[in-house]
């Protein structure tokens, strides 16, 4: 127990540790960056802010993981995104039930997510192409649906998805943890998370072990999809309409960059869903930090490029093993 | 007379102080030799991979460098490649001290390695690869005719002609290994040194190769040449090292060294005798438990039958090609049967899939154990676990109690050797990843396991092993499909023998009529000639 608890500790030392550096430097140039205050029952304050805009990026995260995992990659999802939003609101905007509206979007997520799975696991074609397509055509298929306008909306319930709270923290943060612990616990708990590492790894030794890999590379592209239709629904709750354009607009890449970012190899196998979930958090802090600290806007993305070279040298399997190395001669 | 007076004036009765063979080759100075390495010591944190290793290399011989894995074969090698940097000894090459400081400089040094996996670029063209990096330019552009002309004389050779414009992947890995020689003789032209170059080569592959060795050896070459299989080393070496746990267990002269002697250095005991299974009385009287009749699929394996009891091993014998893998991919359910049906204990058995073939108490272990087997990032528990789990399904996840206990059981049961069983599998040697795949399926407790080239390219003493539990599992009532090419394995285990020529099912020997000589005569048989040796 305190073995696997040790391990899983220096699995996420990296991604703290930036994490913890990043937040620090925030501190120095926005002094009141950890202050917290509570209105109306809710916490308020910047860290909250990193939690709650992080949760799009950190929801896609944790499906592009395990797709990942599996020695593919969805790059549909921004685009997944912006359909779901538009099937939100065109249901909503019908007067659906609120029940309905979620249900509609959260299947039109998973039938995306059916759609690139077929194309991988029974087709076979390559995941970086399989995805491409519902990369390209998906804001098309979401501009049909809303018929080319921004189309808003005012039922409650659905907008208390973006903008509500739940025990003094914003409703979108609340949906991002939940979610999260209840993936990482389906795959570790289970041994959903084994079984798809072999196939990222090998995937014909896998087959020949008798494990069942068209299904879990379909479950895969399917919890993706998922992720993607409820990172729609928090970004199109949030302001209110579905922008066919706009919503999920390149988030596929930062979630790919959180998973990356959080440790997992882009050829597959290994993977934690909570590094990944630490990943998202770094790149929204760092997104969140350069607003506050006053940068003008045009260095944001100079600045964001520079500390994620950083991160990803800190992770680099020869700067590892010289920590390693000297940590060990420190030792003794 | 002392063994230093001896040296110092050239005795011609000093033949050899018998305690330490290998030590007396380097010292007596042999104007012959055209390389040696006296003293090499190299460690590796918390290991000593060489300690105080000697060897020579004669001009014109062959030279084999044999030991089990881990014994230092290869960082001997490498030490010599410059891959490696040695912490002391010294390199001497025809009379002048070296020190490459990698392989380029070992290379232009005179000093050329060829791998098992060859290791040059399979989507450039031949000619390309034999120049890479000193391509006939003109202008600074590239002579592509000119090239090829070259590249066509070269190869001339080595009596190859073919097209050198084509990419060099495209050809057998025989024909990329002798361009890998080729270059490599081309570059360097003094000493060269191949590793493994046979592991994955059919008889008239490995035969050609030899040919071409014997070619490089008349020429004047010094050629280090290590391999697993004795009786390469018997049919093409003048001389013989071994190395064990990194230290010199001595250099002798190949004609005069007996096979038992050779195992014996090389493992520090020795290997109990091959005796004939004794279980083969009992068990051919026994029901038949499984039972394929017309089985096949039309352009995989013409149809065939067999009939498996329990307890029973039955040996597959064929040349590479003639549809070993084929015949046990199809009875895995790799490969869906188009004809024929499929029985198991008198009720039909579906085998559609690997997965329907577990259900039904199947196991396989593929002859590409990298390829087909191992999952190498994932650790050795995990790797054992895998097919259990796997049958268990998702949902219901061995603990980590269990997995654990499960591993330990077979790490032990088996000599698994690692560290611990966190480690991940691709860091274990060949011999010990080959157990833990039985391992794996061993403990989903198999009724039916189809064995492809278990001892393919593993040491002599993992070799024993695997021989020894094939031995034990049928005694335990599993019934067995081996595939091998080393024929004298099949007749020491096997209670029938199919002989497969030409994907089909030619020959089924049992009992006294399974020698080797019968499986060769079956093997090469003239098709038409009579089935029967």
């Amino acid at each position: 127990m305190i073995e696997s608890a040790l391990r899983f500790g220096h699995r996420l030392l990296p991604q703290l540790v930036a994490l913890t550096i990043i937040l620090l430097l925030i501190w120095l140039v926005f002094p009141g960056f950890f202050a917290l205050e509570i209105q109306n029952g809710r916490l308020y304050g910047s860290v909250i802010d990193i939690l709650n805009r992080g949760a799009p990026v950190a929801l896609l995260a944790v499906g592009m993981t395990v797709v990942i995992a599996t020695k593919g990659i969805d790059l549909s999802v921004g685009a997944v995104m912006a359909i779901c939003g538009a099937v939100a609101a065109a249901s909503s905007v019908r007067g659906d039930p609120l029940t309905v509206t979620l249900l509609l979007a959260i299947g039109t997520g998973l039938v995306c997510g059916v759609w690139n799975g077929f194309l991988v696991s029974v087709l076979n074609i390559q995941p970086i192409i399989a995805t491409l397509v519902l990369m390209v055509a998906g804001r098309g298929i979401a501009q049909l649906v809303t018929e080319g306008a921004i189309l808003t909306f005012n039922d409650p319930g659905l907008i208390f998805i973006g903008s509500g709270a739940f025990a003094g923290l914003p409703m979108p943060v609340v949906i991002w943890l939940v979610f999260g612990i209840a993936v990482t616990l389906l795959v570790r708990r289970t041994a959903l998370g084994m079984l798809i590492e072999a196939v990222g790894i090998n995937r014909r030794a896998s087959t020949l072990s008798g494990i069942q890999t068209p299904l879990l590379l379909m479950a895969a592209y399917m919890l993706s999809g998922l992720c993607a239709a409820i990172a729609g629904l928090i970004v199109t709750a949030d302001i209110k309409g579905a922008d066919a354009n706009n919503a999920g607009l390149w988030l596929e890449l930062d979630a790919i960059l959180a998973v990356v970012v959080g440790g997992t190899s882009l050829l597959g196998g290994r993977f934690s869903i909570i590094a990944s979930l630490a990943g998202a958090m770094i790149i929204q802090a760092v997104n969140t930090g350069i607003l506050l600290s006053g940068f003008p806007p045009e260095f944001n993305l100079i600045i964001k490029a520079a500390i994620i070279v950083i991160i990803l040298v800190i992770q680099s399997p020869r700067v590892q093993a010289g920590v390693t190395f000297l940590s060990r001669k420190s030792v003794r | 007379m002392s063994t230093a007076d001896a040296i110092a004036c050239g005795s011609p009765y000093f033949t050899g102080d018998l305690r330490f063979p290998g030590t007396l080759v380097f010292m007596l100075n042999n104007t012959n030799d055209i390389l040696t390495a006296v003293g090499i010591v190299k460690t590796f944190p918390g290991a000593v991979a060489l300690d105080k290793v000697n060897f020579s290399l004669r001009r014109g011989e062959v030279h084999a460098l044999l030991g089990e894995n881990g014994a230092g074969k290869s960082t001997l090698i490498k030490c010599m490649t410059g891959a490696y940097r040695r912490d002391a000894g010294t390199l001497t090459l025809d009379g002048t001290e070296i020190d490459p400081h990698d392989t380029l400089d070992a290379q232009k040094l005179g000093i050329g390695t060829v791998y098992q996996e060859v290791n040059l670029l399979g989507n450039l063209s031949v000619a390309e690869n034999l120049f890479l990096g000193r391509q006939p330019r003109r202008f600074g552009l590239v002579q592509t005719g000119e090239m090829k002309k070259r590249a066509n004389a070269l190869l001339a050779q080595y009596g190859i002609n073919i097209n050198v414009s084509a990419a060099l992947g495209s050809f057998s890995v025989a024909i990329q290994q002798v361009v890998a020689i080729a270059r490599a003789v081309d570059l360097s032209g003094k000493v060269l040194i191949l590793d493994e170059p046979t592991a994955s080569l059919d008889a008239q592959e490995v035969e050609m190769l030899f040919r071409i060795v014997r070619d490089l050896r008349a020429r004047g070459l010094g050629i280090v040449f290590i391999t697993h299989f004795l009786e390469q080393v018997y049919d093409l070496t003048d001389r013989i090292t071994v190395l064990r746990n990194g230290q010199l267990v001595g250099t002798r002269e190949t004609a005069s060294l007996p096979r038992r002697e050779l195992v014996t250095m090389m493992l520090g005991h020795e290997l109990q005798s091959a005796e004939k299974a004794v279980a083969e009385a009992e068990s051919s009287s026994g029901p038949v438990q499984f039972r394929f009749s017309n089985y096949g699929k039309a352009g995989t394996i013409k149809p065939f039958d067999l009939d498996v009891r329990k307890g029973e091993v039955v040996g597959i014998a064929g040349l590479l090609g003639s549809g070993r893998t084929e015949t046990a991919e199809l009875l895995f359910g790799v490969h869906k049967a188009d004809s024929g049906t499929a029985e198991i204990g008198g009720k039909p058995a579906n085998l559609s899939s690997p997965r329907a073939a577990i259900a039904a108490r199947f196991g396989f272990c593929p002859e590409d154990r990298k390829v087909d087997g191992i999952i190498g990032e994932l650790s050795v528990r995990e790797n054992i676990a895998l097919a259990l789990q796997a049958r268990r399904g998702w949902a219901r996840p061995l603990s980590a109690a269990e997995q654990n206990a499960l591993a330990d059981r077979y790490i032990k049961a088996l000599d698994i050797r690692t560290s611990d069983r966190e480690k991940p599998i691709r860091l274990l040697s060949g011999g010990n990843q080959q157990k833990a795949i039985l391992a794996r399926w061993l403990a989903t407790n198999p009724e039916f396991l189809i064995l492809d080239e278990p001892t393919r390219g593993i040491d002599v003493g993992a070799h024993a092993e695997i021989i020894r539990l094939i031995r034990e599992l049928c005694a335990q009532g599993m019934s067995l499909i081996v595939i091998s090419s080393e024929l004298e394995e099949l007749v020491a285990y096997s209670s029938r023998v199919l002989v497969l020529r030409d994907r089909a099912h030619v020959a089924e020997l049992t009992g006294s009529e399974i020698t080797t000589e019968h499986i060769v005569n079956a093997i090469a048989a003239a098709p038409g000639a009579g089935e029967h040796p």
